[in-house]
């Protein structure tokens, strides 16, 4: 079992999820900002791959992206970094990011890195289930890695389903039809979303995402679902002097 | 067909539709019925109607003497700078609004480089009564001015990309955010044969007006109904897919692509992608892109705001690959001498963007033959341009 699926079966409720940059707020971060993340109690975290042309993201993600390219990260980097993560945390672990900078690097050698760090899954939005299920799924099958579809509002049942029975681990269910960093509060048509997929039985867990930003929306996101995503607000309480004490005070205010 | 998209919206290796979940909906709904829409006589019957009432179709066939003599060719130019609004985006506005209207869409956005399909897409929301929002990077604003007022004046919303190199590609960027978060009342009329399947073949599907009356025109004046050599700019590669489109199959006609190549290919200032490009996946489709070893996309730069995209469509990707297209690429002193050389001897001053397919004459040896140019566009909006660069 991996970490994913063991996560979900020992959890029921309440998992919550960071989405950081990869590169930033400096180069070197990134197991350090794990390594705080995993003390404070986070459950599961997502390492963005920084892409120069983000069009799913907002302004947040956009700039923490611009200038983690711009301090040099790159995927040969990360994975130096991520070599050995798993000395210091047993935390699931999902790589998300977009599909070009995955193609240049090639499928196969970044699933060779993905196994060679340990890490657990890959979020990747604009990859078509088509070329997930010729290029991905045999070997994510094999080696019992997680691929982590999105769904939105407007995603039909049929559709709804045929991702679930691709994927394994669990369903990132975007709040609404936004770009990420929106602030939302869930109107009535969100929570007939959200009750509509839990109606749906379906084979994997949803955690949902996209607006949310401190301990209203997370315990609102709660109800809803196993729990939440929480990337460019924490991305953007990050400070750049002072690590790990802006990490803890955050995730507090979001878990006390 | 060989050379057209197949059924799974691919081109050889490439197009398809690489969107995020948020847009897959919107992409879907097109691509189950865009076909159905375009194919129906209504259809038919009303974009012909605007096409010849309102764009001033079929635009001329013109025998270029004075540059036929120079050159030592029979250079036919196909006049689609006379088009309503100046260039030939408009076939495509026109198509994309009556289906937008169909899918029952209110709203519209579009990205624009040059400001040309911004205005063809302002100037049809106006006819049709639809909100129109336009992005543009804050560099094309500055240089074509004249475009964004008349944006304005046409009604519609001009919003800034502040984004990376603030062209064409962080416009794209920005339309597409639009969309990820309207997308239940907003139809996005992408401006060239760019974009997830499937836009490149909807818009070359609307082009391709253009060599549907070129056959015509052709057998009148020339007793074939084929040319020689077709020779059309390059920016997303919408007029060229327009001019191609009947010729595809048709191994007589050599197809020539004109891509900018900037201050030169040999510097980081150039947009010539299938000479510096290899395959990755920008804007929902995998095609030839400029990109670094990481697969970032690099920041383009032509003097034509229209030319100034780091990829091409996938169908000119295909052609390139396939060796069935022949790409040059012309650096913008080349271009800029190429305009004023039309003006000069023939009375017509093109678009920058255009300027580039007139510039090929010491490139590829087409003495005797018979050649058809694509002139996209007239240059009124680019007189800033030719201005600053002063050697007239
Ligand atoms: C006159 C003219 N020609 C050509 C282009 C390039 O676009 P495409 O390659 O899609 O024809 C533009 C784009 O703005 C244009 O205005």
């Amino acid at each position: 079992m991996n970490r994913i699926n063991k996560l979900f079966k020992e959890k029921k409720d309440k998992i919550l999820s960071i989405y950081f940059t990869a590169g930033y707020p400096n180069l070197n971060d990134t197991t350090e900002i794990i390594k705080i993340l995993d003390e404070c109690g986070v459950d599961l975290i997502e390492v963005g791959m920084p892409f120069s042309d983000p069009i799913a993201d907002g302004p947040v993600i956009q700039h923490s992206s611009n200038v983690a390219i711009d301090n040099g990260m790159n995927l040969n980097l990360l994975f130096n970094q991520l070599d050995e993560i798993r000395k210091i945390t047993d935390i699931p672990i999902v790589l998300m990011g977009y599909v070009n900078p995955v193609y240049q690097f090639g499928y196969e050698k970044f699933i060779k890195n993905i196994l060679k760090c340990d890490l657990d899954g890959l979020i990747l939005p604009d990859l078509p289930l088509d070329d997930y299920i010729n290029e991905f799924k045999p070997i994510f099958d094999r080696e019992n890695l997680s691929f982590i579809p999105l769904i939105t509002p407007n995603t039909s049942e049929e559709r709804i389903r045929q991702i679930d029975s691709n994927s394994n681990g669990f369903i990132y269910m975007v709040s609404s039809s936004s770009i990420t960093g929106k602030k939302n509060s869930f109107d009535d048509k969100q929570i007939d979303y959200f009750q509509k997929i839990s109606s749906l039985s379906l084979k994997n867990p949803t955690i949902i995402g996209f607006g949310i930003s401190d301990k209203e929306s997370f315990e609102q996101a709660c109800k809803y679902s196993k729990g939440a995503i929480i990337g460019s607000k924490f991305i953007k309480e990050i400070s750049n002097v002072n690590l790990n004490e802006s990490i803890k005070n955050f995730i507090l205010s979001v878990r006390s | 067909m060989k050379y057209n998209v197949n059924s799974n919206g691919f081109y050889g290796d490439f197009g398809g539709a690489y969107i995020p979940e948020m847009l897959f909906s919107n992409i879907d709904e097109l691509r189950k019925n865009y076909l159905s829409i375009v194919e129906k006589d209504s259809f038919t019957r009303e974009f012909n109607f605007y096409l010849k009432k309102y764009v001033g179709r079929p635009t001329p066939l013109y025998y270029a003497k004075r540059l036929s003599e120079k050159y030592g060719s029979k250079i036919y130019l196909k006049r689609e700078d006379l088009c309503h609004t100046g260039a030939h985006k408009i076939n495509n506005t026109i198509g994309q609004i009556l289906l937008a209207r169909e899918l029952k869409k209110t709203k519209i956005i579009a990205e624009t480089g040059a400001g040309q399909h911004g205005v063809a897409t302002a100037t049809v929301c106006a006819l049709m009564g639809m909100e129109c929002v336009i992005y543009m990077g804050e560099v094309d604003i500055e240089r074509q001015r004249p475009n964004v007022e008349r944006m304005r004046i046409l009604g519609a919303e001009v919003r800034p990309a502040t984004s990376g190199s603030r062209t064409l590609k962080d416009a794209t960027n920005e339309a597409m955010r639009h969309w990820i978060n309207n997308p239940d009342d907003t139809h996005y009329i992408i401006g060239s044969v760019v974009g997830p399947h499937p836009y490149p073949d909807m818009v070359a599907r609307f082009q391709s007006v253009i060599s549907e009356e070129l056959l015509g025109q052709l057998k009148k004046v020339e007793g074939r109904d084929y040319p020689d050599f077709v020779i059309a700019c390059v920016g997303g590669g919408s007029n060229a897919a327009g001019i191609f489109y009947h010729y595809l199959e048709n191994p007589k006609v050599k197809l020539v692509g004109v891509e900018a190549a900037g201050l030169g290919v040999s510097t980081d200032k150039s947009a010539a992608t299938t000479k510096l490009g290899k395959k990755g996946v920008l804007h929902g489709s995998k095609t030839l892109l400029m990109q670094d070893e990481n697969g970032q996309v690099t920041e383009p730069y032509s003097i034509s705001a229209g030319l100034d995209y780091p990829g091409i469509g996938p169908l000119h990707a295909h052609l390139f690959d396939s060796k069935r297209g022949v790409y040059v690429s012309v650096e913008d002193d080349e271009a800029m001498n190429a305009g004023i050389e039309l003006s000069r001897l023939e009375g017509i001053i093109p678009a920058i963007e255009t300027a580039h397919a007139f510039s090929i004459f010491d490139k590829i040896d087409m003495k005797r033959k018979v050649i058809v140019i694509n002139l996209s566009g007239r240059g009124d909006k680019d007189l800033e341009t030719y201005i600053k660069w002063g050697k007239y």
